[in-house]
């Protein structure tokens, strides 16, 4: 982890200095330079990426659960290696981003700790149950492509560890699309039984997938500066239509029907789709940990937080070298 | 010995077609097991190694599965999927829950698998580490033997199968001597594992009435000849991690002839859960 250095100073409006170095900073950050770690940022700049990388590997490691939980229900050997494949990537994922949070000064323990505790934040696909295999299918295909959207546009931004970080978990996400779409195609032309599961599951799914990128641009907070430091390169609506312009068309194709309090229709002379606004103050409430399953979530990764102790005191303990003595029965020579 | 071959020798080919389910069941079932971590692992590496060693099971019991298939047996899925606890052969070690002695009290609902939530409230994972270590450790010396089958199908696979399994045998080779000493908790949790996991394990080598067969066609030696040296190996291992064989064990059979622990069927129950809501989908 990076130490807190004294290039890190004089990181708040007021200090002396600040202005010409964020004035130098914006000039770089314009021009397409990656800030590194030992870089001098502001420290919003910093804490609104230590916030965002965050809430990404907390994602990744609540997103391991809904999908994690149907491995041992994956119905043939190449859906269980496909799934199994897929949730370790997750959590590989999980593992590179806060490895990027930690380049930011924040350790992952305390990062885990507060995603225990409700205090850091996850996206909010994963408060909602997964019922169904076809769920699994849905969450493997839709949640993968939206999330392929807003990552791709990540991968651009600003922060190198984080960009960096990005292009991989972009590459790994592409087989997992293709792995969802696969096992989407397999029950939209299987039986009655398979097709009627994969309508279940996406009038369950379709709110949480249209609240996915984000509240509106209209309300949302953060975006302005997010933008202006290219943290961020598209807004949440540019990246919702996005997605919707290339996914809606697949599920019609697949005969895949949306649910119809959405009123979904295409405006082909502004290329966009419309629809009616979700609630943003029931996202907001999901994501404060209100969702239907947030607290078994949290529950979830608080007991294996809590069992995993043991394995982390002992690791801590051998990396240390501290050893304790052999019981007299045994004759080891170390 | 080719597959053709195999067409004028009965006896042979059955016993063959045993061994090859043998094979396949234990790398089904311990790749369930494992992959029951997935996402809920003690720390995010080894939710990660614990995955990986899954994968590369479950792809062991598919290219099994495929030879069995080649025998004129089902196609791999319907032998995973399509099967009953009475008709598999795999050995108790594999089928074992992680539960410990906690067991009594089933935890809240987390999830819709309920088998889950109990690994997430009460799995213990050095269960798992050391059934892994007895499980790679025996894999790694039948893959041996089996390179020099005369059943060349299987030699072929062997030797594939080998390089994968010798990073299972590093995972425990490398944490356990790390574990077993770092701290007495550890080290008593582990220690409980080896001595309630020891008796199965040895039952991974439970003799069959075709071994003879077997061994005399030069397809596989038997199986306490492996057994020997399968302790050979772990001993001095079980040693470097402070860790001691639990006194006069007696191995637990069954499982090679279709007798099995009750957990197999909660296994399976799993395993074939959406499978059986209609078999003749493609899923």
């Amino acid at each position: 982890m990076v130490q807190i250095t004294e290039k890190w100073t004089n990181d708040r409006p007021g200090d002396a200095g600040y202005e010409e170095r964020l004035a130098a900073f914006e000039a770089r950050v314009g021009r397409g330079d990656k800030v590194e770690p030992g870089d001098w940022m502001p420290r919003d700049y910093r804490d609104q990426l230590i916030r965002l990388i965050h809430v990404h590997a907390n994602s990744e490691i609540c997103g391991a659960l809904p999908e994690g939980t149907w491995i041992p229900h994956a119905p043939s050997l190449k859906r269980k290696l496909a799934l199994c494949a897929k949730v370790q990537d997750e959590v590989g994922h999980g593992q590179l981003l806060y490895r990027a949070a930690e380049t930011l000064g924040k350790p992952r323990e305390e990062m885990i700790e507060e995603l225990i505790s409700g205090k850091a934040k996850y996206s909010n696909v994963f408060h909602y149950p997964a019922e169904t295999w076809a769920d699994v299918c849905v969450i493997a295909w839709l949640i993968d492509a939206a999330a392929i959207v807003n990552q791709a546009m990540m991968a651009e931004g600003s922060y190198g560890p984080y960009s960096r970080a990005l292009k991989r978990v972009c590459y790994e996400e592409a087989f997992h699309l293709t792995h969802g779409y696969d096992m989407c195609i397999s029950m939209a032309t299987g039986s009655k039984l398979q097709r009627d599961m994969l309508q279940d599951a996406v009038n369950r799914w379709w709110k949480p997938i249209m609240m996915f990128h984000g509240p509106s641009d209209k309300e949302s907070t953060h975006t302005t500066l997010l933008m202006r430091w290219r943290i961020k390169l598209k807004t949440n609506d540019e990246q919702r239509q996005e997605f919707l312009r290339k996914y809606v068309p697949k599920m019609i194709n697949l005969g895949i029907r949306i649910p119809a309090e959405w009123e979904m229709r295409y405006d082909e002379k502004n290329r966009a789709w419309l629809y009616n606004e979700p609630d943003w103050e029931e996202f907001k409430t999901v994501v404060r940990g209100n969702g239907p399953v947030s607290a078994k979530r949290l529950e979830t990764r608080r007991l294996s937080h809590e069992h995993g102790r043991w394995v982390r005191e002992a690791l801590a303990a051998a990396a240390e070298g501290r050893k304790i003595p052999l019981p007299p029965t045994a004759y080891a020579t170390n | 010995m080719t597959t053709a071959a195999l067409a004028h020798n009965a006896s042979t080919k059955t016993a063959l077609i045993d061994l090859l389910y043998r094979l396949g069941d234990d790398s089904l079932i311990i790749g369930h097991r494992n992959s029951e971590w997935t996402g809920i692992g003690p720390i995010l590496e080894e939710d990660i190694a614990f995955s990986s060693m899954a994968q590369d099971k479950i792809g062991h019991a598919l290219a099994f599965y495929t030879l069995l298939h080649e025998l004129g047996e089902p196609d791999p899925d319907t032998i995973a999927y399509g099967r009953g606890p009475e008709r598999f052969r795999c050995c108790s070690l594999v089928t074992l829950d992680i539960f410990g002695d906690g067991k009594s009290a089933p935890p809240a609902a987390l999830s819709n698998n309920p088998v889950r939530d109990r690994v997430v409230a009460q799995g213990d994972w050095a269960i798992s580490l050391v059934r892994q270590f007895f499980f790679s450790e025996a894999d790694a010396v039948r893959m041996a033997a089996l390179e020099q089958s005369a059943y060349e199908p299987l030699a072929h696979l062997a030797r594939k199968l080998r390089g994968e399994i010798k990073y299972h045998t590093l995972h425990a080779r490398t944490l356990l001597p790390r574990l077993g000493r770092a701290t007495a908790e550890s080290r008593d949790r582990l220690q409980s594992a080896a001595a309630a996991l020891y008796p199965h394990a040895l039952g991974m080598f439970e003799p069959t009435p075709h071994d003879a067969t077997l061994a005399d066609a030069g397809i596989a030696p038997a199986e306490p000849e492996l057994c020997d040296r399968w302790q050979r190996e772990i001993a001095p291992i079980m040693d470097g991690s402070g860790l001691v064989f639990p006194p006069r064990s007696s191995p637990v059979y069954g499982g090679r002839t279709g007798k099995h622990l009750p957990e197999l069927t909660e296994v399976l129950d799993a395993l074939q859960k959406v499978y059986r809501l209609d078999p003749t989908a493609i899923w």
